[in-house]
Formats: C-alpha cells, sequence, structure tokens
C-alpha cells in the first residue's frame, strides 16, 4: 500500500472518529484535568485565576458540613447496602423459583425504575408528610407511633430520616439489581442443584452453596457499582427534602454539598472549593474501586 | 428472555443460537421447566403444591401491594380536592373525584412545556449519539486508525470516573468552550453533545461490531463500496439490536437526568426546565394534588414506552451487563 492510500485511510478512519474524539475531549478529559487544576486555583479580583496551593482543601476540610456531609454519605450507603443490596436478591431467587406470574412480577420490579425520579420522590414526600401521610396512617392502623421521616431531627448513625431516604431509593432502584440477578440465576446448571440435593443439601445449604459461588461475579459486580452509585446519592435527599439536606443537614450528601458550594451558596458562590470537594470524592471512589476490585480478585 | 438477551449483544446469531431458542421456547411451552433451586419433584409433592400455591399468592399479594400501591395513589390523588389530599386520614380513594384537577396540573404547571423539552432534549441527545458514537465505534473496530487503542483507551478510562463527580468543571466548561468561546448555557446543545461523551455506548457498539465477520465488509470493499456505505448498507443492518439497546438507555438517560438539566437549562430560564426539574420545582407552592396529578402526568409516558419496550429494555439491562 503507497504512502497516500495510507494516509488517506487513516484520514477517513479519523472523520469517523472525530465528533465522538471532540466531544470527549470538551467534556469529559478535560474536565478531568480542569478540575484538578481549578482545585488549586484561586479567582484573581479582576479576572483570572492564580495558583492557591491547598487552601481550597484546607479551607473544605474545616467546614463542618464537609464532615456531615461525608458521614452521611457513608450512612446512606451502608444502610442501601444493608436495605438495598440483599432485597433485590432474595427477591430474584424468589422470582425464578415461581413458574406463574413471572412476566407480571418482572414487571412491577421494573417499572419504578422508569418513572422519572422526581416524580417517584415527590410521591414519597407525599406519604412521608407528617400531616397528612399515608404511612403515618399506616403506622398507627397497627399500632405504632407516628413518625416525622425524613423530617425526623436526630443524627444518630441509623438516623429516621436517611431510612427514610434509603426507602424511597430502594423503592425506586431496586428494579434494575433484580432483573440482573434473575439473569444471573438463569444461567446457573440444573445439574447443580440437583447434585447438591442428592447429597442432602437442604434449602439454605443450596443458596449458600450453589447459588451464591455461581453468581459470585455479578455480586461482587453489583456490590461495587452500588456503592459507587450510592455515594453520589444527590437526588433522593435533594427533593425529598427540598434541596435543604434535612433538619440540621442530617441527609446532606456529598454531592449536595458539591452543588451547594458551586451553584447554591449565597454570596460567593465559589467553584475552587467545589472542586477540591469534587476531587476529593473522585479520590475516595477511585480508591475503594481499585481496592475493591483487588481484594475480589480471582485467585488462582 | 435470557437468550434474546445474549443474542442482542453476539452479533449475527449463528443459526445454532436460534434452534437452542426454539428448542427452549418448546420446552417451556410443554411446561417443564430448568431446574432451579427447588426441584420439580418437591414442587410436586402435595405438600410442595400446597406451600407453592401459598408463596405464590403471597408474593402476588405482597409485590402488587409495595409496588402498584404507590402507582395507585400516583394516579387517583390527583383526582381529588385539594382539601381531600390534605385531609387527615388520608382516603383510600377519591371520594369526589374531580377529573378537573389533571386539567389544571396541566395548565398550571405547563406539563406540556416540560414534556416538549424532555422530549426535544432526550431525542436530540438520541440523533447526536446515534451519529457520532456509531461512527467512532465503527472506525475503532473496523477501520482502526492511528491512535485509534489509545482513544479506545480514554474512552473506556472515562468509565472510571462517575459524571456527577464532574459537575463543577463540565459546568464552567460547557459555559466557555476553550478555544471556540461558544456559551452552551441555556442551549439544547449543552445536553446534546455531552451525552456524547459515553463510553458506554462506544463500548457495547465496538464490541458488537467486533463480531461481524471481516468477509462481509472485504467483500463490499472488493466490489468498490465507500465506508459510508458499507457502515450503512451493511453494518447498520445487522446491528439492529444494540442500537435498540443503546437507544432506550440513552432516551431513558436523559429522561431521567436531573442535576444537569436543572444547572444548564433550568439554571438559564425556567422555561426551559424538564419534567423532572418542572416537578421538583414544584414542591413549594403547588398544591398537593396538582403536584402529584403532574407527576402523574409526567410518569406516563415513561410507563407506556417501558410496557412496549420492556422486551428489549429487559435485554439491554442483562446484556451491556451492569450499568450504574
Amino acid at each position: 500500500m503507497g504512502k497516500v492510500a495510507r494516509a488517506q485511510r487513516t484520514a477517513s478512519a479519523w472523520a469517523f472518529l472525530i465528533g465522538a474524539v471532540l466531544c470527549f475531549s470538551f467534556f469529559s478529559w478535560f474536565p478531568i484535568v480542569r478540575e484538578v487544576i481549578m482545585s488549586f486555583s484561586k479567582p484573581v479580583y479582576g479576572g483570572g485565576n492564580t495558583w492557591a496551593g491547598f487552601a481550597n482543601y484546607v479551607r473544605i476540610f474545616h467546614d463542618p458540613t464537609f464532615w456531615q456531609a461525608w458521614r452521611n454519605t457513608l450512612e446512606f450507603t451502608v444502610l442501601a447496602l444493608v436495605i438495598g443490596y440483599a432485597v433485590p436478591f432474595f427477591v430474584a431467587i424468589l422470582l425464578n423459583e415461581l413458574r406463574h406470574a413471572r412476566g407480571y412480577l418482572r414487571v412491577l420490579v421494573y417499572l419504578p425504575v422508569m418513572l422519572p425520579p422526581a416524580t417517584a420522590l415527590v410521591l414519597f414526600g407525599y406519604f412521608y408528610n407528617p400531616q397528612y401521610g399515608l404511612f403515618d396512617r399506616l403506622l398507627h392502623a397497627v399500632g405504632l407511633p407516628v413518625s416525622q421521616w425524613v423530617l425526623t431531627p436526630g443524627g444518630g448513625f441509623f438516623s429516621i430520616a436517611m431510612i427514610s431516604v434509603v426507602i424511597a431509593s430502594t423503592w425506586m432502584n431496586m428494579g434494575s439489581a433484580t432483573l440482573i440477578y434473575l439473569a444471573a440465576l438463569q444461567n446457573i446448571p440444573g445439574e447443580l442443584y440437583e447434585a447438591a440435593e442428592l447429597e442432602g443439601a437442604n434449602l439454605f445449604q443450596r443458596i449458600r452453596h450453589v447459588t451464591i459461588p455461581q453468581t459470585r461475579l455479578v455480586l461482587v459486580m453489583l456490590l461495587m457499582l452500588q456503592v459507587v452509585a450510592t455515594m453520589q446519592m444527590f437526588i433522593e435527599s435533594f427533593v425529598l427534602t427540598n434541596g435543604g439536606g434535612g433538619v440540621d443537614n442530617n441527609t446532606q450528601s456529598v454531592v449536595m454539598l458539591i452543588y451547594q458550594y458551586a451553584f447554591a451558596m449565597s454570596g460567593a458562590s465559589n467553584y475552587n472549593s467545589a472542586s477540591a470537594l469534587g476531587v476529593v470524592l473522585m479520590l475516595v471512589l477511585a480508591a475503594f474501586s481499585g481496592g475493591f476490585l483487588w481484594a475480589t480478585r480471582e485467585r488462582g | 428472555m435470557a437468550t434474546a438477551t445474549r443474542e442482542a449483544t453476539r452479533a449475527p446469531a449463528a443459526p445454532a443460537a436460534g434452534a437452542s431458542r426454539a428448542s427452549r421456547r418448546a420446552r417451556m411451552a410443554a411446561g417443564s421447566h430448568q431446574r432451579t433451586l427447588v426441584s420439580s419433584v418437591t414442587l410436586n409433592s402435595r405438600r410442595g403444591k400446597i406451600i407453592y400455591r401459598v408463596v405464590l399468592a403471597l408474593v402476588i399479594v405482597v409485590f402488587t401491594l409495595v409496588f402498584i400501591g404507590p402507582m395507585y395513589f400516583l394516579f387517583t390523588t390527583g383526582l381529588k380536592s385539594t382539601q381531600e389530599a390534605i385531609a387527615t386520614p388520608p382516603t383510600l380513594y377519591p371520594h369526589h373525584p374531580i377529573p378537573g384537577t389533571y386539567s389544571e396540573a396541566w395548565s398550571h404547571l405547563d406539563v406540556a412545556r416540560m414534556m416538549g423539552n424532555t422530549l426535544y432534549y432526550a431525542f436530540g441527545a438520541l440523533a447526536f449519539q446515534l451519529v457520532f458514537d456509531i461512527a467512532a465505534a465503527y472506525s475503532l473496530s473496523k477501520l482502526r486508525p492511528f491512535l485509534g487503542n489509545l482513544v479506545l483507551f480514554g474512552m473506556l478510562a472515562t468509565l472510571m470516573i462517575p459524571v456527577t463527580v464532574l459537575v463543577v468543571p463540565q459546568y464552567v466548561t460547557v459555559a466557555d468552550l476553550p478555544i471556540l468561546h461558544v456559551n452552551l448555557i441555556g442551549t439544547p446543545e449543552a445536553i446534546w453533545l455531552p451525552s456524547v461523551a459515553n463510553a458506554f455506548n462506544i463500548y457495547l457498539l465496538k464490541r458488537f461490531f467486533d463480531s461481524i465477520p471481516s468477509d462481509y465488509i472485504d467483500a463490499a470493499q472488493v466490489d468498490g463500496a465507500s465506508r459510508l456505505r458499507i457502515l450503512w448498507n451493511i453494518v447498520l443492518p445487522i446491528s439492529r439490536p444494540i442500537i435498540a439497546v443503546v437507544s432506550i438507555f440513552s432516551l431513558v438517560a436523559v429522561w431521567k437526568d436531573f442535576l444537569w438539566p436543572l444547572l444548564v437549562e433550568f439554571g438559564y430560564s425556567p422555561t426551559r426546565e424538564t419534567l423532572n426539574v418542572g416537578i421538583w420545582q414544584g414542591v413549594i407552592g403547588t398544591p398537593p394534588n396538582l403536584l402529584i396529578a403532574a407527576s402523574a402526568i409526567a410518569a406516563v409516558p415513561t410507563i407506556a414506552f417501558f410496557l412496549i419496550f420492556q422486551r428489549n429494555i429487559m435485554a439491554g439491562l442483562t446484556a451491556g451487563g451492569i450499568r450504574g
């Protein structure tokens, strides 16, 4: 092939590629670099930016809301794991055993995932309302004390406010995990259950020794993705508490704080502090994913 | 459905796969079921049958309550008057249904505008993604240009960085594009163009294109077909299943997005609000019956979309593997 022909080939191949490459450059690669640069800069009076060293980081570390937001985000992540991680798995196991109404149940579980999230959250906000909400009525009907739900003050690690946020979040999101598990369960060879049963394994032993090891890869992947996703919690608390972060910030999350630093702080909106917080979150998530992948790597 | 899924990502289905699917369907139709946790022997015993019936009934009742229950209130609260919607205790069904609440919500919150905006952003983003991401994936898979692998690596690496972390620098960049010095805030391109930078689409499409045998393409090349022609006449028709998956996910992603349209569209002018943002905006100062009625209207298109495309959606979910 001649030189000219080869150059032509490359040029035409790049012609196909260039649109996406430009979009990636402007909206993905450059912002990644820019976030780091911005986190080490400060605006100069009259325009432009200058090197600020770690000043932005020091400032956010001294903000009590910063620590509270991290604590809350961790709380949300842990609660979402307790409630939102195990539930879809067992729901999937249950659905996989049923021979009837499979299509119906599958559609049911996934339906909330398709709703615009604000819709689902506005609805939950209505149910949670302490004056006329349905949930208090239900509690009342079964003789339990009524609750303030998301508006419950107090910031213990498992606060009622955060549990309420997690319930709404799980309801709207569990469908996708359930269906992914269901697909994984359908790939387990039936002979394995057969063999386990012949050796006298009961139902729970079969789940423990066949189902879980056979779906390990999916379980591990979803665990990681779920943690990364829940660490970025934003809309749930933002809509349920109307952008406020709950009573005394007890449902304030890290991404909400980025938003508030950058766009909602009255007076000086500060992109640089927000970028510093963004970099911290990026590092934490990268460290988590890296560590997680390393810890769960296939051995042998 | 799982079979359909795997076929959706594994390009040109070998005849054997089709056959196995047919035989599987035949088996399912015959009533025999693939062995799962509980054997059919246990299930067919007298005790097993009773337990199964009870569990099935329980599951159907509980699931209907948990998932349809809230939906029921989503659609019936919009039929109540404001007084009834905030009555204590809440009424289980509208005692005095007022269908007018829906039309009031429609005009009061200007749902038509929110829906129009959302559709405009979603389908525009879809068009941009299909054109640029398919072209890029085709180039990376079949044309393999100089530095192509580096580009692919750079794209896939962005999967490691969650989008919300980058809102601030992205916003600043969109407000003043480097080199070009264009401000996209308030324009639909502020949603359309960043949506193209979707490594997941590129990955799914490229993986699919990779599995298309080069023989087809070589043959067309010998016949003198241009690259665009090959893409259009050979690659695209084969790739319909994966394009469907990518399309559905890109539409749903824009439809469900909140923070980005809040910043770049609503932040510019309240008339640019999407459904999500508009509903959120209505939380303050809108009586609950109107707000819920508007939410119900907002939910209808996605529910309809889901019921129509549920097969593709569920297939796509498990196909692409997993999306955060």
